[in-house]
């Protein structure tokens, strides 16, 4: 590589969060080949069917997560708030029969605990990691101590309908994964408020300085954040058909493992939601080929530990050649 | 006033909680119960304080419960192949410094998030140690280890008294040697340290080794307590110690805190705990009220910097 006196700027042939991307394709259909090549029974309509409705499910955990984390924030209360807004949901549909009343209870429990969030890094200027860590506790100990030990089970299908049914030969799940990844990129792209999101995450003071309404922001990411877990609450509720509050505990590794393999940055201002997407199916597509090949379930977390090594690894290595290969 | 107004949150709350469960149930205050919070506190110290030196370089290990599991694993193992007990603690040391050098070079060389790359080799250990042991317990070697954990030297139970042993030998290296000197002082400011002309990338894989061979040393004791070594044992308790060194008052972000810090953490949780059992109190409370004993720790804590910050 020659050292130019000026400095100058390469013509961008592809930016780089689309070079990222189309890596994050490329391997998950060399996966999906090297899969269907081994096994012919991975190609089948309703394998892939399964394995895209699980991927929802993971993204719609890690959509909210994506944009607080662009936004130079942490929520590591999704997994927790997933559990306690599914066990209310699930309890309210049983008392009163009326699958309506879970929705209300998951989305405002779901919203609360995010507005909750929101105030706490805001008013008592809690770092994100430790007000969403607090959190976790706070919550998943509500939805032990509201259980008692016991499963909610048996919910009416016409609730069911969120997680198994169909629309136009698509899973729902599908569909909600879809609206939801439209709403997000729509508003990060194209909204001042997504730009802002952006900025902060990039540089906050700077933001501030700027006359970006920094809380006001913050707490909008967070609630969405708590909104979209909510919502996962539900479709996880429909589709496993019980509550207990086990259910959202071993999810929020693999919520962050999906943003982050994803392409999204840790330390905010960068990424985007459709990296989310292909994180989650990347995810979810090993777990399924692992699943297909009889690997024993030990093996899972140390394939997914190796993903997430792996992935950074290649974001490192893509970020040093177009910073020059230093 | 200002020393009063050094006194971390966990403190403040750590006179409170005994105040309030000695007057709740004097059985709080029994031998028998005192001896059992300390060997809770013993076992959470042995990841907290290696992790209160990692969030100094404001770094963060994710892995150390998993590594407690894979550790205590190994040592198992190999005791049951027929290995002595100083050569199954070295394997499993050996195993735990290697992994500690492997976040450590992602970490310090290749500039990788401490959280990202701890979250992955968590999956790493928890795996390889649920590989090895097809996800079931391992027991049936012989009592050796469980003995050491039950034995005392002098009138203090081994556990505590390694932790104490522990807690003066990292008091030691942070505060009166220089390798001491720059993990205090990356924290605060890479750059300067830099200019000093001391690498801080080997100051950082030192530190995550060293946290590393701790946690790896302590698994003995862990599995001593039930004489048997399960390869989920640890999951979880790296959030716990996290909990323990922030409640000390030790910050996340500007690499700030003391050793200390970590041991009323630990204090503070397990106290509580015990004293949430003592009353009855449902455990599924307990994990709400560690939340919230965090939040207001830390809301302590900013009241504190506030209350110094005036001109009084």
């Amino acid at each position: 590589m020659t050292i130019s006196a000026t400095p100058h700027v390469r013509p961008a042939r592809l930016s780089p969060d689309a070079a990222a991307l189309l890596g994050r394709v490329f391997l998950i259909v060399l996966i999906a080949g090297a899969l269907s090549a081994v096994d012919p029974g991975f190609a089948s309509v309703s394998n892939l069917l399964n394995l895209l409705r699980q991927a929802s499910l993971l993204f719609l955990v890690a959509s909210g997560l994506t944009l607080v984390i662009i936004g130079g924030g942490l929520d590591l209360s999704v997994g927790a708030n997933l559990t306690l807004s599914a066990c209310l949901a699930a309890a309210a549909i049983k008392s009163t029969g009326n699958p309506w009343y879970g929705v209300i209870v998951a989305i405002s429990t779901g919203t609360l605990i995010g507005f909750a969030n929101g105030l706490m890094i805001n008013r008592l200027r809690l770092p994100p990691f430790l007000a969403t860590f607090g959190m976790l506790w706070v919550a998943q100990g509500m939805a032990y101590w509201f259980m008692a030990g016991q499963t909610i089970y048996g919910m009416p299908m016409s609730f069911r309908y969120f997680g198994t049914g169909f629309l136009l030969g698509v899973p729902l799940p599908m569909w909600i994964t879809l609206v939801i990844c439209v709403a997000c990129s729509v508003l990060l792209r194209r909204t001042t408020f997504g730009r802002e999101a952006y900025f902060m995450g990039a540089n906050q003071t700077a933001a501030f300085l700027s006359g970006v309404p920094v809380e006001r922001r913050r707490l909008l990411l967070y609630v969405l954040s708590g909104l979209t877990a909510g919502v996962a609450a539900l479709v996880y509720l429909a589709r496993l058909n019980a509550a207990e509050p086990g259910i959202g505990e071993p999810l929020l590794l693999p919520a962050i493992a999906a943003v982050l393999v994803g392409g999204t940055s840790l330390f905010g201002g960068s990424g985007n939601i459709v990296g989310t997407v292909l994180g989650a199916i990347l995810l979810t597509i090993i777990v399924n080929g692992l699943n297909l090949l009889n690997v024993a379930a030990t093996w899972h977390p140390l394939v997914n530990g190796a993903v997430v090594l792996i992935a950074i690894l290649a974001d490192l290595a893509i970020s040093r050649r177009r910073s020059g290969g230093t | 006033m200002q020393r009063l107004g050094a006194v971390p949150g966990a403190g403040i709350l750590l006179v409170l909680m005994f105040v309030l469960f000695t007057l709740a149930n004097p059985r709080f205050l029994s031998q028998t119960n005192l001896v059992n919070v300390g060997l809770q506190t013993s076992l959470l110290l042995m990841i907290a304080l290696p992790m209160t030196l990692i969030i100094l370089t404001e770094g963060l290990d994710l892995s150390a419960g998993a590594l407690l599991g894979l550790s205590g694993v190994i040592v198992a193992e190999a005791l049951l192949a027929g290995w002595g007990i100083t050569a199954a603690c070295a394997l499993a040391l050996a195993v735990s410094i290697a992994f500690g050098a492997l976040n450590g070079v992602m970490i310090a060389y290749l500039a990788l998030p401490a959280f990202v790359v701890t979250l992955g080799t968590m999956g790493l250990m928890q795996g390889i140690a649920l590989v090895i042991t097809n996800g079931d317990p391992v027991g049936g070697f012989t009592p050796t280890i469980e003995t050491f954990y039950r034995s005392q030297l002098g009138v203090v139970p081994t556990p505590i008294a390694i932790a104490v042993i522990l807690y003066a030998a990292l008091w030691l290296l942070l505060y009166r040697t220089r390798l001491g000197n720059y993990v205090i002082a990356i924290g605060g400011n890479k750059d300067a340290l830099r200019l000093a002309g001391i690498s801080a990338n080997l100051v950082h894989l030192g530190v995550y080794m060293l946290g590393s061979a701790i946690i790896g040393l302590s698994a003995v004791l862990l599995i001593g307590r039930t004489n048997s070594a399960h390869p989920t044992v640890g999951i979880g308790m790296e959030f716990e110690a996290i909990a323990a060194v922030v409640l000390g008052g030790t910050s996340f972000e500007k690499g700030q805190g003391w050793l200390f810090g970590a041991v009323l953490g630990a204090l503070a949780i397990t106290v509580l705990r015990n004293g949430l059992n003592i009353l009855s109190i449902d455990s599924s409370l307990q994990v709400v009220c560690i939340g919230i004993l965090l939040i207001l720790a830390l809301l302590i804590d900013q009241a504190r910097k506030q209350w110094l910050r005036q001109p009084t």
